[in-house]
């Protein structure tokens, strides 16, 4: 009879844990957008952000998100799946191939502080660029790099055997099989993970703060010259992103409205990096079903 | 969604035929096997560019950031010892500067520790819930909930932290709110969702037939899950929390924001503190270039590196144990 009790117990418990960590995430969701939305407002999205006054936006911060994600990602994606393919196809088992699975584990488990300083030193300082967009999204590369690697690897291992040895079998080179046969396979969970880490490269702020830096020129919008110093898209400027943003104006900020900006900032970024999971669930989805018979 | 996928696909295709050019049958078929074998080199070379570059960057990182980080004691002449043990940090005391970082060593292990005291417990159980006591609805439901806890950002949970915790703390538990305890809550909260994830995988991975031996001899599943299922799993549920330790000892700015970052040694829960990343973010902006104090942060980012690597030959360690 004891040991029926016990059992009893160490269910509830469980289920008490399970209970714990679902209203923490409810919690923290419903924090984040109940006070988040009174603050959005077109306004507060398409205003510029001011370092003084209250009442200032957003406008720059979600721009720049956005573009150190995009320069990142031209840069983290062919790498990653070019490391992925390699990994998959072409490392032969030995040495070299342990010392690159090892490269990938000590990429994905340095901090990403560590990350930064290491783009302060070298994107920073040894260049002379100075904070730079550019040199964000190289610091973001490395520390999105193996991720996309891993996931590239896995989704091209995961393509059948069968459909490789077909189109060998048929006399084409492994190669012109990779980028026809195995690559469009592989596609859908490679977007999926894409995307995925294109969400935790939004949230990124640890390994900003030293290279593309705290501060963001005025931008003028109307310029669209990526050479000229207050284009938006010029890469070699400073560029604050919104998760640098929260923690800037709460940390060293002197504007009054401090809770407001960090409040609606804050829903903004943990909608967008929502908006990402969701769209690659969807899109990886839809195209499993377009490229395999399932339903 | 017809419409916006298959352009992207058309167009990964279109540009590998540009890149191959189009030529009559005749000669493509006289061309092909040597087209084909520089296609064949073209392709290997390219992928064993992307390898190459992933490991020079992962070498870069050790050089530089090791060089750079033994300044202060090569050049600057802090001693190694002092660095490491002493209590006393005052870099600017123009007359006796004193490089003493053992309470940020201290902080950092101390939240790490504390903050997987908290969450380990919690993960394994909601590892357990969702692989034995609910399989089927549990994990519908916990699964999106630890996807989501992962996506939110590390500066969301310090912003939550620093307007919700911190004056929670200061009302019902006493001290400033900015203590060790605000920063272990937060970071038990943001490394609770690794530790699940990679506690389920290592749940269930277990073969089924120690669950049913264990039912055949009459066991109930709470001592299934304790006598057989958790020594059973043991290393991988250790590499979970290592993982999770892992992030935590480097995790900056939602600590930093809610630790209250002071110089000195904590003397209790309560009491505010700081880490290696906290004192890093704070000071390596405005403190200048190549100074001693300077080197002295890029030291205390060499330990985090060393300590990251120290966590990954002890989750091969573990990982090692589990194929005997």
């Amino acid at each position: 009879m004891k040991s029926k009790t016990a059992d009893r117990i160490a269910t509830g418990v469980f289920v008490a844990i399970a209970i714990i960590i679902v209203s923490i995430l409810v919690g923290l969701f419903s924090y984040i957008l109940i006070n988040g939305f009174k603050h959005i407002s077109w306004e507060f999205l398409t205003t510029p952000s001011s370092n003084i006054r209250a009442g200032g936006g957003i406008r720059d911060q979600l721009f720049n998100s956005f573009y150190i994600l995009l320069i990142t990602m031209i840069i983290a994606v062919p790498l990653g799946v070019g490391g992925g393919i390699y990994m998959a196809e072409y490392a032969k088992p030995g040495k070299i191939t342990d010392t690159i699975r090892s490269c990938i584990e000590v990429l994905a488990s340095l901090p990403s502080i560590v990350i930064g300083m290491f783009g302060l030193l070298v994107f920073v300082n040894v260049t002379g660029w100075g904070y730079t967009i550019l040199g964000g999204a190289l610091a973001l590369t490395v520390f999105n790099l193996p991720v996309i690697v891993r996931v590239s690897e896995d989704s091209i291992r995961t393509v059948p055997r069968d459909l490789k040895e077909a189109s060998l079998a048929l006399g084409i080179t492994h190669w012109h099989t990779i980028k026809t046969v195995l690559l469009p396979s592989a596609f859908p969970s490679i977007l999926t993970g894409i995307i995925l880490a294109a969400g935790r490269v939004f949230g990124e702020a640890a390994a900003l703060l030293f290279t593309a830096g705290l501060s963001t020129p005025r931008l003028d919008y109307a310029n669209w010259n990526p050479f000229s110093e207050q284009s938006p898209l010029n890469i070699f400027r400073p560029a604050e992103t919104l998760a640098v943003h929260i923690w800037s104006v709460n940390t060293q900020g002197l504007i009054p409205d401090v809770e407001a900006v960090s409040n609606g900032s804050a829903a903004v970024l943990v909608i967008s990096v929502l908006l990402f999971n969701l769209l690659a669930r969807w899109i990886g989805s839809i195209i499993t079903k377009k490229m395999t018979a399932t339903k | 969604m017809q419409i916006c996928i298959y352009p992207i696909m058309t167009y990964f295709r279109g540009v590998w035929c540009i890149m191959e050019k189009i030529i009559p049958a005749k000669e493509r078929l006289i061309k092909s096997s040597k087209n084909r074998m520089d296609g064949e080199l073209r392709g290997k070379i390219l992928v064993i560019l992307c390898a190459v570059i992933m490991i020079s960057a992962t070498i870069s990182i050790t050089i530089f950031l090791g060089t750079k980080g033994l300044q202060s004691f090569i050049k600057n002449g802090v001693s190694l010892i002092e660095f490491l043990t002493s209590t006393h940090w005052n870099p600017t005391n123009q007359a006796n500067p004193e490089y003493g970082a053992l309470p940020f060593i201290f902080g950092s292990f101390a939240v790490t520790f504390l903050a997987a005291l908290i969450a380990a417990p919690l993960g394994i159980g909601a590892a357990i819930f969702m692989t034995e006591i609910a399989p089927s609805w549990g994990r519908k439901i916990l699964q999106p909930v630890v996807e989501l806890l992962v996506g939110i950002p590390s500066v969301v949970y310090g912003f939550i932290g620093l307007t919700v915790l911190v004056p929670f703390v200061r009302a019902h538990v006493g001290g400033l709110g900015f203590s060790l305890l605000s920063g272990m809550i937060v970071l038990s909260v943001m490394i609770l969702p690794t530790i699940t994830s990679i506690a389920t995988d290592a749940m269930g991975s277990l073969p089924k037939y120690l669950r049913e031996g264990s039912y055949a001899l009459g066991a109930t599943r709470w001592q299934t899950i304790r006598k057989v299922l958790i020594p059973a799993a043991l290393p991988g549920l250790l590499t979970a929390v290592v993982l999770g330790m892992a992030r935590a000892f480097g995790e900056a700015l939602a600590v930093q924001m809610v630790i209250g970052n002071v110089r000195n040694l904590p003397s209790s829960i309560l009491d505010a503190s700081a880490t290696l990343t906290t004192i890093i973010t704070l000071n390596m902006g405005h403190t200048t270039y190549g100074s001693v104090e300077n080197n002295t942060l890029w030291s205390m980012g060499l330990i985090l590196l060393v300590m990251s690597f120290a966590f990954i030959l002890l989750i091969r360690y573990l990982s090692s144990r589990r194929k005997l």
